[in-house]
């Protein structure tokens, strides 16, 4: 990554913790990557890693009374844990937009797409209402929603699933924001649909020159689509690298076993758990590397402090002690 | 659209039939007998066969309510037993004065019940929620004999801001007159639909602000007014409903009420008509509130869809 140029995102030391009855969760702790203009990140992990957590804070969308956010986010120019209501309000779906899992309950019931659309496009342009309507039309032609005219007036509940996250998309990228952000974009939809959809974000992140960050469970459609791939366990990134680089030579043992559980699955047709043990108490972490206790390779001094994420060959990184070649 | 409001429409005869036999039949079944009241008490058979005759009591029941029913349609309810003018005046007047007070009273309860319900919506859990749910249950389960006496010892003994008694004396009185007469019973009337409509209105705010499509919204950059007009749309079609319901209770709950104050309305009138079996004028009042409750009912089942899109409307 180049040093030169200030990337669209820096995110620095970025620690999320939610005070709650059952104690503190340390969902995100310590958490650093950058990513340039018209760049993809991949972000992997097990459930409960951390993923999405990392995404809203980005957009700083998480509870406000509970979850303390800190360290630093900078993004297309602004010191985003800085910004005051009314710049949050126009950096939030202006400089960065967010794809939800499921398009079916992140879409308001009772407004029509195109109002949808339409409202997000007036906020942020500050156009007329027809212009706005115009624009959402545009975008609904630009995800292949059929008839988008159409469209415009139906309801959420009025269209299928996958035309539904079209419509996600299209709201999203209405303002043409510098960064896209889509958490489990295809999880919730049809296994069919899902590959479509992943090419359609795909080429409009390409044609619009966005940069983008895909959370996924499937390593297949990270290594397809992102030009890095960061890993996330408890809360941290545990590897961070070009997506070849990471995806043919893991130096992680927690990607070892992410990646292995994903090609057993593909060759034996059936889903096969990789690791065994589950991951620690977000709540309860331990002094040193939060993987060791299901990790084959922990000696004595992964118990004691955590390793730090360090480069290996250029812009591959992973934090493990014990790990070889 | 128009076919489901024909539909609606064409449904609710039946349903207001239903209503207008239950009505005859429940009167009918009522102890005492109405003849009595007509009658002394050392009539003879003759006179008592005579007198059914005349108003038809001899035929079978089914015959009867054919009778009653043609004439209701033609517009004759009868005449009152007790002050012998047509039941259909009478409830003529005292239904409008029903209507102003529970039209007042809904007034009250939903600009204070959807406010509340908004308040605690979105501070859930905390003191400020806990004290406005306090109040919604109160609301609820105040008697309101009790509350009305309340209210008349603070505002009317005490402050002497309102009258404690009556509507507005005098053939036309102006309506700002006649508001404070009614200020008192519409307050008390308005407790119970305050503290549903709160409830209600809570629930709903706190379920739509844990929504992903908020947190959407958020995400889109939508300031805290966009998102009240968010919510606002998607609890509108659940509160009206809970709004139709109430005023509904407000027409046929105000016996209590209108009784405390001694309101001319339709609560008064039918507790008279109890009292002094006035048979012609409790059926007749009993069925204009019954059919008031079936238009309400019509009125915000076709309401409901156009405010919600998810409600088929077939
Ligand atoms: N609002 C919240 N309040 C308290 N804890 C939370 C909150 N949101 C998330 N967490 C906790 O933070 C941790 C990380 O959650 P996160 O949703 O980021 O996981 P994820 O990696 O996105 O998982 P998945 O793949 O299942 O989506 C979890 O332990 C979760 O319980
Ligand atoms: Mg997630």
């Amino acid at each position: 990554m180049s040093e030169r140029v200030a990337p669209l995102l820096d995110v620095r030391d970025l620690n999320v913790a939610f005070s709650g009855e059952r104690g503190t969760v340390h969902a995100v702790n310590g958490v650093s990557f950058q990513l340039e203009a018209g760049r993809v990140l991949g972000l992997l992990g097990e459930s409960g890693s951390g993923k999405s957590v990392t995404m809203r804070a980005l957009l700083r969308i998480l509870p406000e009374n509970r979850a303390r956010i800190s360290g630093s986010i900078h993004c297309n120019g602004r010191d985003v844990l800085a910004l005051n209501r009314r710049d949050l309000n126009s950096f939030r779906g202006g400089d960065v937009a967010m794809i939800f899992q499921d398009p079916g309950v992140a879409l308001d019931p009772v407004f029509t797409i195109g109002n949808q659309i339409a409202d997000t496009v007036i906020r942020h342009k500050g156009v007329s209402r027809q212009v706005a309507r115009a624009r959402a039309l545009e975008m609904l032609d630009l995800v292949r929603i059929p008839s988008a005219r159409r469209r415009l007036d139906n309801y959420p509940h009025e269209l299928s699933g996958d035309m539904r996250q079209r419509a996600m998309i299209a709201l999203a990228l209405s303002c043409s924001p510098r960064l896209l952000l889509a958490d489990e974009p295809t999880t919730a939809l049809d296994a069919t649909v899902q590959i479509q959809v992943i090419l359609l974000l795909r080429e409009l992140q390409k044609d619009l020159g966005m940069a983008a960050i895909f959370v996924t469970h499937d390593v297949g459609v990270a290594a397809e689509i992102s030009d890095d791939i960061a890993v996330m366990y408890a809360g941290r990134i545990v590897e961070l690298g070009p997506a070849r680089d990471v995806i043919k030579r893991p130096r992680h043992p927690y990607t070892r076993g992410l990646l292995a559980s994903t090609i057993h699955a593909e060759s034996h047709g059936a889903r096969i758990a990789g690791i065994p043990g589950s991951p620690p108490d977000l709540a309860r972490l331990q002094e040193g590397c939060a993987f060791a206790p299901r990790c084959t390779l922990a000696g004595p001094e992964c118990r004691l402090k955590g390793p730090e994420l360090a480069q290996d060959s250029p812009g591959h990184h992973f934090a493990c002690f014990r790990s070889m070649p | 659209m128009v076919r489901y409001i024909l539909k609606r429409l064409i449904l609710s005869v039946p349903i207001a039939l239903a209503v207008s036999v239950l009505c005859f039949v429940l009167v009918q079944l009522a102890p005492g007998d109405p003849l009595s009241l007509v009658l002394p008490a050392d009539a003879t058979q003759a006179m008592i066969d005579q007198t059914k005759q005349r108003y038809g009591l001899d035929k079978p029941l089914p015959l009867q309510y054919l009778y009653w029913l043609g004439n209701i349609l033609t517009g004759d309810f009868g005449t009152s037993i007790s002050t012998g003018r047509p039941v259909l005046s009478e409830i003529g007047i005292a239904i409008s004065y029903s209507l102003a007070l529970a039209g007042l009273a809904s007034l009250f309860g939903l600009v204070l019940g959807i406010t509340f319900g908004f308040v605690a919506g979105y501070r859930i859990g905390t003191p400020t929620d806990k004290i406005v749910s306090a109040i919604a249950i109160s609301g609820v389960s105040v008697p309101h004999y009790w509350l009305g006496m309340v209210l008349v010892i603070i505002f009317s003994v005490n402050l002497n801001a309102f009258p404690a008694m009556g509507a507005a004396p005098g053939a036309h009185p102006g309506w700002l007159e006649q508001l404070r007469y009614m200020m008192l019973p519409a307050l008390t009337l308005a407790a119970m639909p305050m503290g549903i409509v709160t409830r209600s209105v809570r629930a709903l705010v706190a379920e739509t602000l844990g929504m992903d499509y908020v947190t959407a919204l958020v995400a889109r950059g939508a300031t805290p007014f966009d998102i009240f007009l968010h919510i606002a749309k998607n609890a509108a079609p659940t509160a009206l409903a809970v709004i139709g319901v109430q005023m509904g209770y407000l027409m046929a709950g105000s016996i209590l009420v209108e009784t405390v104050f001694s309101w001319p309305g339709t609560g008064l009138m039918l507790n008279g008509a109890i009292l002094q079996r006035d048979i012609p004028l409790l059926q007749g009042t009993i069925l204009v509130l019954a059919l008031f409750f079936v238009v309400l009912n019509l009125i915000v089942d076709i309401v409901q869809p156009l405010l919600d899109p998810r409600i088929k409307r077939t």
